[in-house]
């Protein structure tokens, strides 16, 4: 009999739901049917079972084909790749488990690498941001049991997180906010007129690269002086009004995305954007929050930090310190100028991502990606390493947008013989120290280490 | 692991008030024994003292809020973080330092086990994450529960039955060890962005007082008998005048008696006291009442206290106390983090400089030392500094100085900008008092070993106890006149063995050993009401499943886990 499993996490954009339902084969092996997921959630259950997914490692030959290669050859040319490299870069973990990425801590750390995570390209303007002003933020759950006034700003979760107006932030009926959205003021900060704008109750359709200005409007509104008729392109009494609204709620919720982050102003947006919500806690209480991207890109930024002090742009090289100064240590500025003599890409698509003189530069030394799938990267890639899908095939630690922790676990067993993230990078390192002849530094006697691979489910 | 002995040191173990006695400690694997063979392993330990290992009560080592701090402050890692000792991993940060830096820290200190004061149930997975990076050291974690709604709703109506029900259940799910309060009812109230400044002040919707929750959730711990009592930091910390609220809810402990099958005498052990002894109305005239506060605690045998020292550098605030971290934020005006978590608790993080220069820190500073001094039962006074909120951990060796000379105060003292201010608003200059070796062993080791309830395998060197021995390069008959040379010795070890493993060695990181989770399984009768009211606020209020909350075993893949049967 095929077999319902409940609360399952999706393994897709950064709202983690966990409470999709999977119908599963009679084996175990494949996956049937899903219920609750959004359509990119469910269309990465049944990816699993494409049989076109590669399954062993593929190297490139001379002649540009690829060739099947064992997981003990991949990972020796990988340990080489990293040991012989003076720079190499680490870079991606958009998509995968937290104990891949303290595995790959260590290989990083062993090689002198620089790790990297897509927040390089993403939300890097918010760490700039609360390394100057803090983050005074809130779980979701406090967003759906309490947020009466609820501001997108340069954001679209219609699109983007498509669960997320749902779950958490405009329908949802909480605690406090028994009538759902009939009890919630939307306003949507936004140059284009998206389908979240399209739900708001108020829109403002701001000049595009304007945002600081309309923040300091709403700052300067906020303690009681006046404003220029017109600001960002949005007339002044529409700023009042949603002024008024945020001022005079019980719960205000600032979410923002890259249309905040990545226009004119990036980190500076962030920044004032803070400031707005540190403002606005003098008459009422407010939060904020980045709308991360992937189901596990608050992860990086979590493991790293406890581990190296840092959330992203770790520059291991020097041996006895971590290090990091975005600009100098992050991922696109150090393929530009040509510093990178060996890429590992895990987990997401720089051959996708990163604009082409970068990928240019990366391509002329060892080009290694380690993802589930065929993507831009691995058909450029010297040697793609294939692994199981987090959330389907492998259990692990996630962290939600807010920052929450979840433990996914899987539904399927993975393809014969495909290792994980956490395998792969543990058996790396253990390959770097028999090259190297050094013993391997585990926190605890191995045995116990290997966490994810036995979770319980 | 196999034998070692540990020759003619001079051995300091007040748990069986043996103080400086020239003795020989044997191990055997992972416990101390009487003797061992002719083949153990010797380490000269002649000239020098001998402990147990260190028992650290209370810091903040793990965690979400400890981890927005290292997130939000890379400034305290840049020229503060050592050279990486090879080949052994990178240690990063000052103030809260990366969970490699933790671990091996603590054990160049001689610590063994260190509980992380404050998780929140939701994070409990990050906590236990970081706990499993966090290397050599034992650790244990308390759940935050006094601003939770489940807690909340069931002292509301008394129901104590009910409220250890879903006690024994959380302390299970997160894997944690006890039961913490911060700000009963004011972190509750902070997420609508208020407060309950008093023990009486209602928290808004629930319409219940932290003097309830209070003594509701003592009731509580006593009807499981877990092994630690409850832990508690007070209301209005950190604010002038606060110390009648702190013995008002002292007062709540009297007549309660401690139930429990592991030694524990205590039914409150009171948190950082140094942020809960002020005096005055205002910062103007703010002003030391360590002693009307340490009077009551000399008096009241049934609560133990941590005294939360000033250390006087430039650190990290984090607690669950939410409100004061923005009343701090207001003050001082740098950058504020913040986390409400859904239904159960919150969180801030501030950057705070303790300067010496400023009044207001040199009068704390005092208060910290002061309640040290004053304290008539070292086995009931335990030396933090609320790491990382009143200094981090690595300035305990600067505390037992300052506590065990007062030369090393008056040195302190008289570099400060306000000396004259300090000494007019506290007692610290008049007093004499010089703590010795088996006090700074009680305050540091029996005492705290005791009040978590882990008297039987911590804080002492009898045979049959964890084979945890620390070696200072002191000489008990003959202490050093410079009071520096106090701090280095316990700032870093001549040798640390921890459960049988020699992880220190003059003072480095030679082995990560094999550190262990300490979580408390209450096992109580089955109780319908409560796991109905788990189901329905999961399915309604909270915004993850039921199924994913309870943390997994491999996240705890060495556990130590204390079974408690209550019913029987």
């Amino acid at each position: 009999m095929p077999k319902w499993i409940t609360q399952v996490g999706c393994p897709y954009c950064g709202s983690s739901c966990d409470d999709l339902e999977v119908l599963v084969s009679d084996d175990g092996k494949k996956v049937l049917e899903t219920r609750n997921a959004c359509v990119i959630g469910n269309e990465i259950f049944h990816h699993a079972s494409n049989p076109n997914r590669p399954t062993r490692p593929r190297m490139r030959q001379e002649d540009g084909t690829v060739k099947e290669i064992t997981y003990d050859e991949a990972i020796d040319y990988t340990a080489k790749a990293l040991l012989k490299a003076k720079k190499p870069l680490i870079y991606g973990f958009g998509s995968t488990n937290c104990e891949g990425m303290s595995a790959v801590g260590r290989v990083a750390e062993k090689a002198g690498a620089v790790l990297d995570n897509c927040a390089s390209i993403c939300h890097g303007p918010s760490f700039l941001a609360i390394f100057d002003n803090g983050y005074p933020s809130c779980t979701l759950g406090e967003v759906k049991n309490r947020a009466d006034v609820v501001l997108f700003w340069g954001c679209n979760p219609m699109h983007a997180h498509p669960r997320h107006t749902s779950r958490y932030s405009i329908f949802p009926r909480g605690f406090f906010t028994t009538k759902g959205n009939m009890q919630r003021t939307i306003i949507c900060v936004d140059p284009r007129e998206t389908d979240t704008a399209k739900l708001a109750d108020i829109h403002l359709m701001i000049d595009q690269g304007h945002d600081y200005e309309l923040f300091d409007a709403f700052r300067t509104v906020l303690r009681g002086h006046d404003i220029p008729d017109v600001v960002a392109g949005i007339k002044k009494e529409q700023i009042l009004e949603a002024a008024g609204k945020m001022k005079n709620g019980r719960f205000v919720m600032i979410f923002y995305g890259m249309g905040c982050c990545h226009t004119d102003g990036r980190n500076h947006n962030v920044d004032i954007a803070i400031s707005t919500t540190r403002d606005l806690n003098s008459h009422t209480k407010a939060s904020i929050m980045a709308m991360r991207g992937h189901y596990n890109i608050a992860g990086p930024g979590q493991v790293w930090s406890w581990q190296f002090g840092f959330p992203y742009c770790v520059d291991l090289s020097r041996g006895t310190h971590a290090h990091m100064n975005p600009g100098e240590t992050s991922s696109i500025d150090l393929a530009m100028r040509d510093e990178v003599d060996c890429f590992v890409n895990v987990g997401t698509d720089a051959g996708a991502h990163f604009p082409i003189e970068a990928v240019r530069h990366l391509k002329k030394h060892p080009f290694i990606t380690v993802d589930p799938n065929i993507c831009m990267a691995s058909e450029i890639s010297d040697l793609h390493i294939p692994v199981r899908i987090v959330g389907v095939e492998e259990p692990g630690v996630v962290y939600r947008m807010d920052n929450v922790p979840i433990q996914f676990k899987k539904v399927v067993d993975g393809p014969d013989g495909v290792l994980s993230d956490e395998e792969l990078f543990d058996r790396v390192y253990e390959r770097m120290c028999e090259l190297t002849e050094t013993e391997p530094i585990w926190i605890l006697n191995r045995g116990h280490a290997h966490g994810s691979s036995t979770a319980e489910q | 692991m196999a034998e070692i002995i540990i020759k003619n040191g001079f051995v300091v173990d007040p748990a069986r008030k043996i103080n400086g006695d020239v003795m020989d400690i044997a191990i055997k694997d992972d416990k101390i024994v009487e003797k061992v063979g002719s083949g153990a392993k010797e380490i000269d330990a002649r000239g020098k003292v001998v402990m147990t290992g260190g028992v650290d009560i209370h810091a903040h080592v793990a965690g979400p809020k400890v981890n927005v701090g290292r997130l939000m402050r890379p400034e305290d890692k840049l020229f503060k973080s050592p050279n990486a000792q090879a080949p052994y991993r990178i240690e990063s940060g000052f103030s809260i330092p990366s969970t490699f830096k933790t671990g091996y820290d603590y054990a160049r200190m001689g610590y063994a086990f260190v509980m992380e004061a404050a998780m929140p149930p939701l994070h409990s997975p990050h906590v236990h994450e970081e706990i499993h990076d966090t290397p050599i050291i034992d650790q244990g974690a308390l759940p935050v529960f006094a601003n939770n709604w489940f807690v909340l709703e069931y002292l509301k109506n008394r129901e104590i039955e009910n409220s250890a029900a879903y006690t024994a259940w959380l302390l299970a799910a997160t894997k944690g060890y006890g039961v913490k309060l911060v700000n009963p009812g004011g972190t509750a109230a902070w997420a609508w962005g208020l407060n309950c400044l008093t023990l009486n002040d209602p928290v808004p919707f629930f319409d219940i007082t932290p003097a309830e929750i209070i003594s509701g959730l003592m009731q509580t711990n006593e009807y499981l008998g877990l092994p630690h009592s409850i832990h508690i930091h007070q209301n209005s910390l950190g604010t002038p005048g606060n110390y009648e609220i702190t013995l008002d809810s002292f007062r709540l402990a009297e007549g309660v008696k401690a139930n429990n099958k592991f030694s524990r005498d205590s039914v409150m052990h009171s948190t950082h006291v140094q942020f809960h002894s002020y005096g005055g109305d205002s910062w103007r005239n703010f002003e030391s009442k360590a002693k009307e506060v340490m009077d009551y605690i000399n008096g009241q045998k049934n609560i133990t206290v941590d005294l939360g020292c000033v250390t006087l550098d430039e650190t990290t605030t984090m607690t669950a106390d939410g409100p004061f971290e923005h009343h701090l934020n207001q003050l001082n005006h740098l950058k504020w983090a913040n986390t409400d978590v859904e239904l159960e608790t919150a969180a801030g993080v501030v950057p705070y400089v303790y300067d010496k220069d400023i009044k207001v820190c040199g009068i704390q500073w005092a208060i910290g030392l002061e309640l040290g001094l004053y304290a008539k039962d070292p086995m009931r006074t335990f030396i933090t500094t609320d790491h990382p909120n009143a200094g981090p951990f690595i300035r305990y060796p600067r505390i037992i100085k300052w506590l065990m000379s007062k030369k090393a105060r008056e040195e302190t003292l008289e570099s400060m900008k306000y000396t004259d201010k300090v000494i007019d608003a506290t007692n610290i200059h008049s007093l004499d008092t010089e703590r010795t070796l088996y006090e700074i062993a009680q305050m540091t080791r029996a005492g705290p070993a005791k009040a978590l309830g882990l008297s039987h395998i911590f804080g002492s060197l009898a045979p049959g106890m964890e084979a945890n021995v620390v070696v200072y390069d002191l000489n008990f008959n003959d202490m050093p006149d410079d009071p520096e040379q106090i701090e280095r010795a316990f700032l870093r070890s001549s040798n640390f063995i921890k459960s049988g493993d020699i992880v220190v060695k003059d003072g480095d990181i030679v082995s990560h050993g094999n550190k262990r989770t300490f979580w408390v399984n209450a096992r109580v009768k089955e109780n319908p009401q409560v796991i109905r009211d788990i189901h329905e606020k999961f399915l309604k209020e909270y915004t993850v499943g039921l199924g994913n909350y309870s943390v997994w075993d491999c996240l705890a893949p060495n556990p130590y886990v204390i079974d408690i049967d209550v019913e029987a």
